[in-house]
């Protein structure tokens, strides 16, 4: 079976701190990292092609530093690299990625399966997915977290939800997009990465032109959707500190639920 | 495109600087300069008074929308049942309605699903859209998209809403892409811009560290889908709605997938998201010991017990009681914090919360810049402290 998946590079965000006097974001020493749903999506697609045979294409879109991603999932088992890196992508919201995405899997043509993380930790939409399945005409399933069968022309998927799960048969081609929940991800081996790293590995880098996109369909101008304004989250409440011994907060807690009708 | 600045227009004014999503601007001797961190996405353009920013980008010109009408929430069941989010999206979509003028639709899909209508009718929506087909018996992807796609193409809403659950979220993108239009995910607020009239949609970002507002300026119906517990349901029951019936040309095989079964996993304890008294705690807590102890007050409390994301990769609870940014949205008329310092992907999950207290050690803990009361001290001598008073009080009435 022959599997692309897709990887994104994300600031880590459970590293980032905002600046306490202007609110803005401190990104200086924020490592960046491959989207943690994403080595889940590529443990599934190797650990695929070790049962079944086949080949898996790791497939990225970034800046020419996403190239990192890239490098690593061949580390981690992938056959071939394709870092999607141009100008003219940048700025793109859902709408102009899934585009890029799903002309970049038009050109690469031959695959049964696609599978990518459920979401990125920057910007948590979990929309990529289903927009490329989409645009593609396949069928999709998000929140995978178990792959019960799988032959040459259908397979069968667990579905997470709120409640429970649901069991779903799918033909192929079609698109998966996976939780944690579904496996272990391997770490990317050293001999496979140095490999990746030479001059003749097979990774490559294509532009808008490689993928036939036209520059007004694709990043911030060919985008739908418009950051308009960005601000520091407020919280802020009338803290009130409680002071004394154990005895003595505690009453004067139940006295402030009391006094507010909530005990 | 390229933006670049003008130094001699520039008053270094800033404006720019704090437009910037990406912390692309940065003041030098009192000018702007763009970094490579710039995406060229045009924010600072229209913030610079002295229209000192540049840009080879031909102005985008808005099509024409006026024959775009109405505020659609998609009516999410299961099993016949509604979620509880289709009726806070009906209490938020009465509020843009009355900005707007416009009347509010609910779209509900299954087979025989009419019962459901007349709580949609009481909960704000003036007409009902009913797609009733077997093929849309159980929720699918393909059957459902291709079932909004007819009816956005023949009806040419503005604005449509949906939840942000596993099945909206596995939904409106597929719709958003079928359709050609935007979509914003899991916003916190919906407002409409005064002047353009245009839905503003206000969304955490990076982990939930900024918000970020995002107009869909160029493409109809405005999508949106908004987590659970978000938004407040109205209740009207005086008022009167109608029923409209679609028929939809749609077959067993272009659908493609089947739903095999579906597995309802029992809860040991109740849904989160419509809690009044939450108990949660954080690595403060400790051990599973510590959990325990904590629900022992949930329970006497009448309440449920949730924790942080540390607490869940701990392995003290499951993570279906996971509160924050990527656990679920909670508004309880109490939240009890205990031994969560409160970092901002926990607290971005309970800035709805009615009151909110927090048991800390650590004085300087973030928890308590959003609590209304704050003890610092050791929860587990707080916390059975507090079960003492309580069993108390009990005895006393």
């Amino acid at each position: 079976m022959n599997i692309i998946v897709l990887v994104k590079q994300v600031p880590d965000t459970t590293e980032i701190k905002l600046d306490p006097k202007t609110g803005n974001l401190i990104r200086e020493g924020i490592e960046s990292i491959m989207n943690p749903d994403d080595r889940h999506a590529l443990e599934a697609a190797v650990s695929l092609k070790e049962s079944t045979g086949g080949s898996v294409t790791a497939v990225s879109m970034g800046p020419p530093q996403a190239i990192d991603v890239v490098t690593e999932a061949m580390g981690m088992g992938a056959d071939r690299g394709i870092l999607l890196s141009d100008g003219a992508f940048a700025g793109a919201d859902t709408w102009a990625t899934s585009l890029t995405l799903g002309k970049a899997m038009e050109r690469i043509g031959d695959y049964e399966l696609i599978i990518c993380g459920r979401q990125a930790i920057d910007g948590d939409t979990a929309q990529i997915g289903p927009q490329v399945a989409d645009h593609l005409n396949i069928p999709h399933v998000s929140y995978v977290f178990g792959i019960d069968e799988i032959t040459k022309e259908r397979l069968v998927v667990r579905r997470r939800l709120e409640d429970g799960f649901e069991r779903i048969e799918t033909p192929v081609p079609a698109l998966l997009t996976v939780i944690g929940e579904l496996n272990v991800p391997r770490y990317a081996v050293v001999g496979r990465l140095i490999a990746a790293c030479r001059e003749k590995a097979s990774i490559e880098v294509w532009n808008a032109a490689d993928i036939g996109c036209k520059t007004n369909e694709i990043g911030l101008e060919g985008s739908l959707t418009h950051v308009i304004k960005t601000f520091a989250p407020k919280f802020k409440r009338q803290g009130e500190m409680l002071e004394g011994a154990a005895g003595e907060s505690i009453s004067a807690l139940l006295g402030k639920l009391r006094e507010n009708r909530i005990l | 495109m390229t933006v670049w600045i003008d130094a001699d227009l520039c008053n270094g004014c800033k404006r720019c600087q704090k437009a910037c999503p990406y912390e692309g601007v940065e003041m030098r001797d009192g000018k702007a300069h763009i970094l490579e961190r710039c995406t060229s996405c045009g924010a600072c353009i229209e913030t610079c008074k002295p229209k000192a920013i540049l840009t080879d980008a031909k102005p985008r010109e808005i099509p024409d929308f006026t024959d775009r009408q109405g505020i659609w929430v998609f009516a999410e069941q299961r099993g016949g049942a509604l979620h509880s989010v289709s009726l806070e999206l009906l209490g938020k979509a009465c509020e843009l309605a009355g900005s707007l003028k416009q009347d509010v639709s609910a779209v509900l899909m299954g087979e025989r699903m009419e019962h459901l209508a007349e709580t949609l009718i009481q909960h704000g929506a003036d007409h009902v859209y009913l797609v009733e087909d077997s093929c849309l018996a159980q929720y699918r992807a393909i059957a459902y998209t291709t079932a909004f796609e007819q009816l956005i193409r023949r009806f040419n809403p503005n604005i449509l809403l949906m939840g942000a659950t596993h099945i909206g979220r596995d939904l409106a993108p597929r719709v958003s892409r079928r359709v050609a239009v935007g979509l914003t995910a899991d916003c916190t607020e919906l407002t409409i811009d005064p002047d353009e009239k245009i839905l503003l949609q206000t969304r955490p970002a990076f982990g939930g560290n900024i918000m970020a507002t995002i107009a869909n300026r160029y493409s109809r119906p405005q999508m949106a889908t908004v987590r659970p517990g978000v938004m407040e349901r109205k209740e009207q029951p005086e008022k009167r709605g109608d029923i409209i019936r679609e028929a939809l040309s749609m077959n067993e095989q272009d659908i493609k997938t089947k739903v095999l079964e579906i597995v309802r996993e029992a809860k040991k304890r109740g849904d989160l998201g419509k809690a009044k008294i939450i108990v949660a705690g954080g690595r403060g807590v400790g051990d599973v010991e510590g959990f325990k102890a904590l629900e022992k007050l949930a329970d006497v409390l009448g309440g449920e017990v949730a924790g942080t994301r540390v607490a869940v990769e701990e392995g003290w609870i499951p993570a279906d009681r996971q509160v924050g940014q990527t656990g679920q949205s909670v508004r309880p008329e109490l939240y009890i914090a205990c031994g969560i310092s409160g970092a901002i992907q926990h607290r971005a999950g309970i800035v709805n919360a009615r009151y909110i207290v927090a048991i800390n050690r650590d004085a300087r803990a973030p928890i308590f810049q959003v609590a209304d009361w704050g003890i610092v001290g050791d929860l587990h001598e707080l916390v059975p402290e507090m079960m003492r008073q309580l069993e108390e009080l009990k005895a006393q009435s």
